[in-house]
């Protein structure tokens, strides 16, 4: 890799990316994108007959290098538009690159010797299998699984998130990433990736752009692209055999304008630039993806899989009423709560007292001398003994009752079940052998969850929710929530059957994952998301990876999907219906001579063929750099159906592509003839 | 009233073909009575033919090759060895080498392009057994190969696309032979003749001896409309009295050329199980149809004032008038039909352009019996893909996603367009030897030459008369350029269908890009316009534009 100033202002990444736009026009990097490739080289003809004809002194020469000079600007517009966009990853790739130095490290011949037995070696020689013995305060030189130890990890140059956190061996966070630093203790770590292969190498790779390989869609495009420059190529040429049987003849350098300006150079020109950028935002929002067929396949999804914790649910369980029994007094039973709950750390004991203070307005405090009682699997209840003897407790329905000695009143048992049927779970809470009344403990909806899959309804995207609840937790919680199906009591095989029955139904399915069981069902989904504190099995198996580990990002990764092949779609309609202007600006400028009376087709009023003709040629150039920012951007996308979403990007990019060229070259004809250009 | 008579045409050609589609819906399934079946099968069984056995679309096409170019060979030795042959009472002796070439191609691509006068230089028996033979064939390949590739967008996930062989005789036995024995028999009623009887001589009014020319006629109109062929019996077609005797005769025919072509849209929906999809290509063909006839209609009728006020009525058939020439000629350029009832050449100069921009889009308005439809399926993986990506999904259409492979197919089966109609016309606009052609000079001449290379593209056959279309250099090219018009389009497209067959069909969401209803149609109007048409515009700029302009400044040609 060679040196680059490291672009730390935005003045910085464009001065790289102008002298990067001049650095391809070289031919060879040219040559993958052929419209542009063909663009240039009627530059390089348009420049040669130029200075022929200034050589020669025949007039027109001005004109031929003005025509030229624009052609070539459109060129390296193009150019630029790719430079930025990549530039704007190689900062991050830069600072990505700093964490990957060679180092020393201790290699383990059995996982289980000590550190003293270890052998030194280098980071960049270490292969995938070996074992290495990392202490606090090391980098991890290349990712791996923990198989020893345990120890807080500082993932900050990875995810940017500060905060350091638990890795160790076994279970489904043993995941080790290099780069990351060991804040405390130590681990032993299996090494999973070979040489140059590791998660780091391939995320500098992508947020350079220097991997990218094309995507299906790109490719299918860039064909259509080809196509057309073909038929205009059948057009143009013939263009001189039509003219001479009527009597005129067609200068060269005209003709070589008529064909830039007739092939999409603006989708051409801009859809590397669309691709980079919308790798870029993935990047941004975090998420690495192993190949752009998965960004593209997530804005096909038709079904996204969300685990309920963490996506749809906060995953604790909380208090969501506190219902007395007959006779009690509401303002006792949230005291009795409370007290049950004040030596109580989990989520759920903290929600309670929670519970109890909006109720009270106040908790009472730990009063001197009492005694907590720990929850143990044996007893399922758990609470505190006041040194007055007054014992409070809180438990499971069979617990409570064991230890009460009787049922709880029939109003209350009756509100027990109600509890228990909309998929809660009711706690009994307990003063010595009087049943005070009973807490409902329910899975709470994140907010603005509902609104997210109402939208995603809209355009066409099925949520199914993933849970390990029992079907009737699992029903309220998935009608509460709002999605259209729900998978309960799910295991790993269910889940991979579940993605099965909805491919063979034609629909691409996306989903997230971080325990090795996960492994199969992300291999099968189009999409899978795996979260980065997840296994090494998932990681694998996924398509993308999610840095934050945040599975509400399955969502956001469709909308970047989508935005991608949105922004495509939008410059090519745009392009294609610029050729009508520019059809009326170029042709009747090349006939008028043999035919006075195609002075009609001149709508625009264009001041003279010259003018015209390079009028449609400037804007041509202009256009395409004018749409980078929106290349780079990519097109505001706001979730809806497929119908409004054409109507609105039809109207704005179809009907804008066929007017904006009319006042645009009117514009800068104007502009020329002020100028005394033309 | 004008627009009542267009109305009432309109609506018993819509009505007519909705229940022909039902009809062809039924046959192309093999619904049909027991007996017919164990017609079927005993001819195929006769043929070696397994009709169960289904073709990949390389099958397919190569059945198609191999049926079209044995038709070629034997209508070939037919016109060249025709003076030897028997039914020839008028003596006629056997075709020159490029002139059978011409022909045969012409009638076995169904664009029966006539280089000849048919009462001057072909036997009853070519006529017959050849061209009558090959309306039929041809127009029976046209169909069976959009019933294939429709298969192959619609139906289930799998690799055939169906048999040629019984897709084949089911479109010509059940369906064109039925029709045109019924048109024939009204046409017969109508005064055109059947006949094997040689060419009678009358002594006229005046004393002046004459020979007219009869023949088995009736029949071989009858499918040359029905069949989007267009060859008529005598050199001047369905502007003969003899070809098209009456108003009747004239409606019966206007309509039977573009029963079939619609029927298509509707037979498409059908067998994609959603009716609005076919309705959204009959409404974006009826669209471009109408605004063609609303131009020709208006120059037509508004007449030429340097010929005086009035009808334009040069090279039209006083019993016809512009009105139902204009219907016709705008009929007969959007179906690949070529038939015609008055001289295009002699429309106004924009008139003669929309013929033109019919044929060069690709004769996608209604078009060839099955090849409208398919050519107009091209436009639609266009379309889908252009703007598909706009709804933020890979473009798919009717489930099936369009891919490279696809967008690659598409393409190149466009690009025969300009190929032929640009690149040809260029040549034809230079060579010496072609230029002979020429009948009229300055931009009238250049829509002369590009009309015929449009025409055999689109392999439609009319053609603006008086220009040299005898001479051997076009009697080649042309039937080069047919080829290219006729099998560059079938077989990237069955490969299209082939390809799409294979694919999974994906549920439709509210997220699909939905393919029916207004904006849709806007869409595919668009992309014909500005990929198609606009295509062509420079070179329409230098020809019929350039001789409008040119009229209105007071200059003819």
């Amino acid at each position: 890799m060679s040196k680059h100033a490291k672009p730390t202002d935005a003045s910085g990444l464009y001065t790289t990316a102008l002298r990067q736009s001049l650095i391809k026009l070289d031919p060879r990097q040219l040559w993958g994108n052929p419209v542009m490739f063909v663009t240039a080289l009627v530059a390089a003809m348009t420049t040669l007959l130029g200075l022929r004809d200034l050589a020669t002194g025949l007039p027109g020469a001005g004109t031929a290098l003005h025509i030229a000079l624009w052609l070539w600007l459109c060129v390296i517009f193009a150019n630029f538009a790719e430079a930025l966009a990549e530039g704007r990853g190689r900062a991050r790739a830069d600072t990505l690159r700093a964490t990957k130095s060679e180092t020393r490290v201790r290699m383990l011949a059995n996982p289980d010797d000590t550190p003293e037995t270890a052998t030194q070696t280098l980071s960049t020689a270490l292969k995938s299998g070996q074992f290495i013995y990392v202490a606090a305060g090391e980098i991890v030189p290349t990712d791996g699984e923990a198989v020893r130890g345990m120890a807080s990890v500082n993932e900050s140059a990875i995810t940017g998130e500060s905060a350091p956190v638990i890795r160790e061996a076994g279970g489904d966070r043993s995941s080790v990433t290099g780069g990351t630093t060991i804040a405390s203790d130590w681990l032993v770590i299996r090494v999973t990736a070979e040489p140059g292969k590791s998660f780091l190498d391939r995320m500098i790779a992508l947020v350079e752009g220097a991997e990218r390989q094309k995507t299906p869609n790109e490719i299918a495009l860039n064909i259509l692209l080809v196509g057309l420059t073909l038929i205009f190529l059948f057009v143009v040429v013939t263009l001189p055999a039509f003219a001479s049987y009527s009597g005129t003849a067609i200068p060269v350098v005209v003709l070589g304008a008529l064909f830039v300006t007739l092939i999409p150079t603006t989708i051409g020109g801009l859809l590397s630039a669309i691709g980079i950028a919308g790798m870029d935002r993935l990047v941004k929002a975090n998420v690495i993806a192993k190949s752009g067929r998965a960004v593209e396949a997530a804005g096909d999804v038709d079904t996204l899989l969300l685990d309920k914790t963490g996506t749809i649910t906060f995953g604790n369980r909380m208090a969501d009423a506190l219902i007395p029994a007959p006779g009690v007094d509401a303002r006792r039973l949230a005291e009795a709560a409370a007290l049950a709950s004040l030596a109580d750390e989990t989520p759920e004991g903290k929600s309670i007292v929670e519970k109890a203070r909006e109720m009270l307005g106040t908790i009472p405090d730990m009063p001197l001398g009492a005694e907590p009682v720990a929850f143990t699997a044996q007893t399922r209840l758990s609470g505190l003994d006041l040194a007055d003897g007054r014992r409070f407790r809180k438990g499971a329905i069979d617990a409570v009752i064991r230890l009460a000695g009787h049922t709880p009143p029939g109003a209350l048992a009756a509100q027990v079940d109600a509890i228990a049927r909309s998929g809660g779970t009711p706690l009994l809470v307990v003063e010595g052998a009087e049943i005070l009344g009973v807490v409902h403990l329910k899975d709470i909806v994140k907010p603005g969850v509902r609104e997210r899959f109402a939208e995603l309804r809209a355009m066409g995207i099925r949520t199914v929710m993933i849970t390990g609840d029992n079907p009737l937790t699992a029903a309220a919680i998935a009608a509460e929530a709002g999605v259209d199906d729900f998978l309960a009591e799910a295991t790993p095989e269910m889940k991979l059957d579940l993605i099965r029955r909805e491919q063979a139904g034609g629909r691409l399915v996306a989903m997230c994952g971080d325990g090795s069981n996960d492994a199969p069902a992300l291999a099968q989904a189009d999409v899978g998301v795996a979260m980065n504190a997840g296994t090494p099995a998932a990681k694998e198996a996924a398509n993308l990876i999610d840095l934050d580990s945040d599975p509400t990002k399955l969502i956001e990764v469709v909308m970047v999907g989508k935005q991608l092949l949105i922004s495509r779609g939008a410059l090519t309609t745009f392009s294609i219906a610029n050729d009508v202007a520019k059809y009326f600006a170029i042709l009747p400028a090349i006939f008028v001579a043999a035919y006075p009376g195609l002075g009609v087709l001149n709508v625009m009023g264009l001041a003279s063929p010259t003018s015209a003709i390079l009028s449609a040629v400037i804007f041509n150039a202009l256009i395409l750099v004018g749409l980078v920012p929106l290349a780079l951007r990519g097109v505001q996308y706001r979730p809806s159906s497929a119908a409004a979403l054409l109507r609105r990007n039809l109207t704005i990019y179809g009907l804008g592509g066929l007017i904006v060229p009319f006042l645009g070259i009117k514009a800068i004809d104007l502009c020329l003839v002020a100028l005394n250009l033309a | 009233m004008t627009f009542i008579a267009y109305g009432l045409y309109f609506a018993a050609l819509t009505g007519l073909a909705w229940a022909l589609a039902a009809a062809m819906q039924r046959v192309f399934d093999g619904r049909l009575p027991s007996g017919m079946l164990r017609v079927e099968t005993a001819l195929l069984r006769g043929a070696g033919v397994d009709p169960a056995r289904g073709m990949t679309w390389l099958g397919y096409g190569m059945a198609v090759l191999a049926f079209n170019l044995a038709g070629f060979v034997l209508l070939y030795t037919l016109l060249r060895l025709q003076g030897a042959l028997p039914l020839n009472p008028d003596g006629i002796g056997g075709m020159s080498a490029d002139l059978a070439f011409n022909t045969a191609v012409s009638f076995v691509t169904n664009t029966n392009w006539q280089a000849y006068s048919g009462e001057a230089q072909l036997s009853y028996l070519s006529q017959m057994a050849g061209l009558t033979v090959q309306n039929f064939v041809s127009a029976g390949t046209g169909m069976a190969v959009a019933v294939a590739i429709v298969r192959g967008f619609v139906a289930p996930k799998g690799t055939t696309l169906g048999n040629f062989w019984l897709d084949m005789m089911r479109s010509v036995l059940w369906i064109l032979l039925p029709l045109s024995i019924v048109l024939a028999l009204f046409l017969a009623a109508q005064g055109v003749p059947q006949t094997l009887l040689g060419a009678v001589t009358a002594t006229g009014v005046e004393g002046g001896e004459q020979i007219i020319a009869r023949g088995p006629a009736a029949a071989q109109i009858a499918i040359k409309q029905l069949g989007t062929n267009g060859g008529g019996f005598f050199g001047v077609n369905s502007a003969h009295p003899f070809e098209n005797p009456t108003v009747a005769s004239n409606l019966a025919q206007c309509l039977s050329i573009l029963l079939i072509p619609v029927s298509f849209c509707f037979l498409f929906g059908r067998m994609a199980g959603d009716r609005r999809q076919g309705w959204a290509i009959f409404a974006t063909m009826a669209i471009l149809f109408v605004a063609g006839l609303g131009v020709v209609h208006a120059y037509e009728v508004a007449g030429n004032p340097a010929l005086g006020l009035g009808e334009n009525m040069e090279g039209k058939e006083q019993r016809f008038g512009a009105m139902l020439s204009a219907l016709w000629a705008t009929s007969t350029t959007a179906a690949s039909n070529g038939a015609v009832n008055a001289m295009h050449d002699s429309f106004m100069p924009l008139s003669g352009m929309v013929t033109m921009v019919l044929m060069q889009i690709g004769e996608v308005v209604f078009g060839g019996v099955g090849a409208g439809l398919y050519g107009m399926l091209l436009y639609v993986v266009l379309a889908v893909f252009l703007a598909g990506l706009m709804v933020g999904r890979t473009p798919e259409y009717l489930g099936r996603k369009i891919e490279s492979r696809e967008v690659t197919l598409a393409v190149l089966a466009f690009l025969s367009m300009p190929l032929g109609i640009l690149v040809g016309g260029a040549i034809a606009a230079t060579v010496p030897q072609a230029l002979a052609a020429v009948q009229d000079p300055g931009p009238h001449g250049l829509s002369e030459i590009l009309y015929a290379y449009s025409s055999a593209t689109g392999n439609n056959g009319s053609a603006f008369g008086g220009w040299g279309a005898a001479l051997p250099w076009h009697t080649t090219a042309l039937g080069v350029v047919m080829l290219i018009g006729r099998y560059a389009i079938i077989l990237p497209m069955l490969a299209i269908a082939g390809s799409m067959i294979r694919k999974p069909k994906a549920a439709a969401t509210s997220g699909t890009f939905p393919t029916h209803g207004p904006l849709f149609v806007t869409l595919l109007i668009l992309t014909v316009l500005i990929l198609g048409a606009l295509t062509f515009f420079p070179v329409l700029a230098l020809g019929p534009i350039a001789e409008e302009t040119a009229r209105l400044a007071g200059q003819s040609f």
